[in-house]
């Protein structure tokens, strides 16, 4: 099962190397990782995808936990939460074809950011699914480039992760 | 108020943290630290040979003191020879803080001259590791690395120091951080109240439990609070490989040490148990055989500091976070108040265990008779008897090993010194160096074979310097015995680069050291030996002993099966 982890990091050095190693030291696998300093400069916020059965699951929040540069860590799915993606994709666009990207972008409530004579630069956010149909109705146009910055999650409700 | 350098600091430090020597080797980018140790009384250097050594005395220190060891490396190789010692440290939980010295700030990460980014290549391998940024936080960070390393489950922690740190012209206020916090860590001591509860109650009922002690009881100093709950509760104890000595093995309840070569009633009553209580231990897979079959009718209470050791590989009924010592006391103090119920159903899980202990009684090893080849199981044995079952007992890794572990009978805690989890060979001599150093009035016995002994020879150069008596008992069946032993049994004997070709005269190989060695064959040469090793307690004493190179470690596991499924000879099988 796909789980959403977000982790509060020690804002140090080698810290987020720390984090990330032990996924391939213990053989624990990577989907996405997003990771930018939080309100707080002394820690860091990263978010995990990841996915595994119950025990792996289990093993790797026990794990992250014993880092010493991981101060606190949620598993975002195991409650209600919002999960946002944001993308930057380079699609082909010219002649008919530029009308459909455009309606393709408005159906996903997406925004072109940057335009040249043969190419829209799209804009979207949204859950990793959203974006993985936008890539796929957008495909037999033609992707030049894509840019994701991996899955970003917060709890729904009271439920906060803070120091 | 007081300013130092940063080296100074770094000695000073040391001596205040209560450090009486440190373990090292010296090297460019530790010179100012090395100059800061030359001025100063308090803090003792012991240079080896190797610094793979110097981790290994450190640990061997460790595990028979509880305290951290302490290594000093320069940069570049100094760190990267470190690192198998600091792994070795890391699988069995040992406490050791490893001060490595570093290229200046202004060149890190220009490839400069003995330049390794030390933080990244042990980062798999330590509990926690820094990098001083600036020198006035040196005493902060090294009270950090001391209190990370020892507390908790205990650790490595590498603190890497750039040479500019050190410099003697940066002189900055040096006051001794009494403590330290840290927001992220605070292992817990007390186990949860209800689970204790919990795990009282299936105790109290069980009709057939095993107690499984582990490394936890004996760096946990829990031995005691161990003893007495076995005592109290009627229940056979069996122990890790780490857990040696944390119940007494001359005592009638335990069953000795389980696992791969465990021995036959410990398997045998683990896999017929219906509660076992793991304390302090990690079900590794030398342990469990395969953790499918791993005792199949019993509940698993188990008691651990680490979140994360508990159902990584075997899956806990009753899961306990919490320092041993804390909840077995908890424990006990709840069964005080209690009636055990369950005495019938123990009198009857006894005479099974009787059963099986009586079934391979004198039917382990077939002691060789006057003026025959000697048995290496039997040496052990005689070593035991020579030293009252009371020396510090240190190993290197292979059949030796486990021939020490299943013959020399523990009846305390920290005595067994062994790598366990790495399996490092070489690190017997150096980790037995370690214990005589700082215990130098006991004895210190290591066991090892040719092929241990010859990855960290060159450490008698150091037992010569610094007068190390430890007596080595070289069980030498010219052959890498556990090796050779797996190729009989896997690959129809097809001993692939198991032989041991060209082995030294040891005798004449010691002597250049100055030191002596006595060659032994038959088992009257072998007790004049011992009674000459020992007479001298503060010599350094080599018995080169020829042992029997076809003999086999058993019993052992069949792959792949239950902790039932051992081989118990070349030719019997359960």
């Amino acid at each position: 099962m796909r789980h959403i982890i977000s982790i509060l990091l020690e804002n140090e050095p080698g810290a987020l190397s720390r984090a990330v190693g032990l996924f391939s030291q213990r053989n624990f696998n990577i989907e996405t990782l997003n990771v930018a300093p939080t309100d707080d400069p002394t820690l860091s916020r990263l978010t995990v995808t990841t996915t595994g059965d119950e025990r792996i699951i289990e093993q790797i929040t026990k794990q992250l936990n014993k880092l010493i540069d991981v101060v606190k860590l949620v598993d975002l799915t195991e409650g209600a939460h919002i999960e946002r993606e944001l993308m930057l994709v380079k699609v082909k666009a010219y002649g008919a074809q530029r009308d459909e990207v455009k309606r393709t972008v408005d159906i996903f409530r997406a925004q072109i950011v940057d335009v040249t004579p043969g190419i829209y630069t799209v804009q979207i956010t949204g859950d990793a699914s959203k974006l993985d149909a936008f890539l796929s109705a957008v495909a037999p146009v033609g992707i030049l480039e894509v840019a994701r910055t991996g899955v970003s999650g917060i709890a729904r409700g009271e439920k906060v992760l803070s120091v | 108020m007081e300013l130092l350098s940063g080296a100074d600091m770094i000695a000073r430090f040391l001596k205040d943290e209560g450090v009486e020597y440190v373990y090292g080797y010296p090297g460019g980018a530790a010179l100012h630290i090395y100059d800061a140790l030359f001025r100063q009384d308090d803090v003792k250097h012991i240079l080896v040979r190797h610094e793979q050594a110097a981790t290994h005395m450190a640990d061997g220190y460790a595990r028979a003191s509880g305290k951290p060891g302490v290594v000093l490396v320069t940069s570049g190789p100094g760190a990267t020879n470190a690192v198998t010692g600091i792994a070795t440290a890391y699988m069995d939980s040992i406490p050791m803080v490893v001060l490595c010295g570093q290229v200046a700030s202004h060149l890190i990460g220009e490839d400069a001259f003995q330049e390794t980014d030390i933080v990244g290549v042990t980062r798999p391998v330590v509990k926690h590791s820094f990098s001083i940024r600036h020198a006035s936080e040196i005493p902060t960070v090294l009270k950090k690395a001391f209190y990370l390393a020892s507390s908790g489950r205990p650790g490595p922690v590498v603190v890497d120091i750039p040479k500019d740190m050190t410099a003697p012209t940066e002189r900055y206020e040096y006051v001794y951080p009494k403590k330290v916090k840290l927001r992220s860590y605070n292992p817990v001591t007390r186990g949860h109240t209800g689970q204790t509860k919990k795990a009282v109650e299936l105790l109290l009922k069980a009709k057939r439990p095993v107690i499984f002690a582990g490394g936890g009881v004996v760096f946990g100093k829990a031995s005691e609070a161990l003893t007495d709950l076995a005592r109290r509760l009627n229940v056979p104890v069996t122990t890790s490989l780490m857990g040696l000595g944390a119940y007494p093995q001359g005592d009638r309840q335990s069953l000795g040490w389980l696992g791969m070569h465990g021995s036959y009633e410990a398997n045998m009553a683990m896999h017929h148990a219906d509660l076992i209580l793991g304390v302090g231990v990690r079900f590794d897979d030398r342990v469990t055989n395969n953790v499918s079959k791993f005792c199949p009718t019993a509940k698993i209470i188990h008691i651990d500091i680490d979140p994360s050791s508990i159902s990584k590989t075997v899956r806990a009924d009753v899961p306990i976070v919490g320092a041993a010592n804390h909840v077995l006391n908890d424990m006990l103090g709840l069964i005080s108040e209690r009636e055990q119920e369950n005495r019938d159903d123990l009198d009857e899980w006894w005479t099974s265990i009787e059963q099986w202990r009586g079934e391979r009684d004198g039917k382990l090893y077939e002691p060789a008779g006057p003026g025959e080849t000697l048995k290496p199981q039997q040496v052990v044995e005689a070593v035991h008897k020579a030293t009252d079952g009371d020396a510090y007992v240190v190993t290197d890794v292979g059949q030796h090993q486990m021939f020490a572990g299943q013959y020399y009978k523990f009846n305390q805690p920290n005595r067994w010194v062994s790598s366990s989890g790495l399996g490092t060979m070489g690190f017997g001599l150096p980790a037995a160096m370690g214990i005589k150093l700082n215990y130098p009035d006991d004895d210190v016995v290591l066991f090892t074979g040719e092929g241990s002994f010859q990855m960290m020879m060159q450490e008698l150069s150091t037992c010569k310097q610094f007068g190390i008596g430890v007596k080595i008992v070289n069980l030498n069946n010219q052959s890498l015995g556990m090796v050779r032993q797996w190729q009989d049994l896997n690959y129809k004997s097809r001993h692939a680069q198991s032989y041991m070709e060209s082995l030294p005269d040891f005798e004449a190989l010691l002597g250049a050291y100055g030191f002596r060695a006595i060659t032994v064959r038959t088992p009257e040469e072998l007790e004049a030996a011992l009674e000459e090793t020992f007479k001298h307690p503060h010599e350094l004493v080599f018995l080169d002993v020829q042992v029997d190179p076809r003999e086999h470690v058993y019993p052992m596991h069949v792959p792949l099966g239950s902790m039932r499924d051992m081989l118990l000879s070349k030719t019997e099988r359960t």
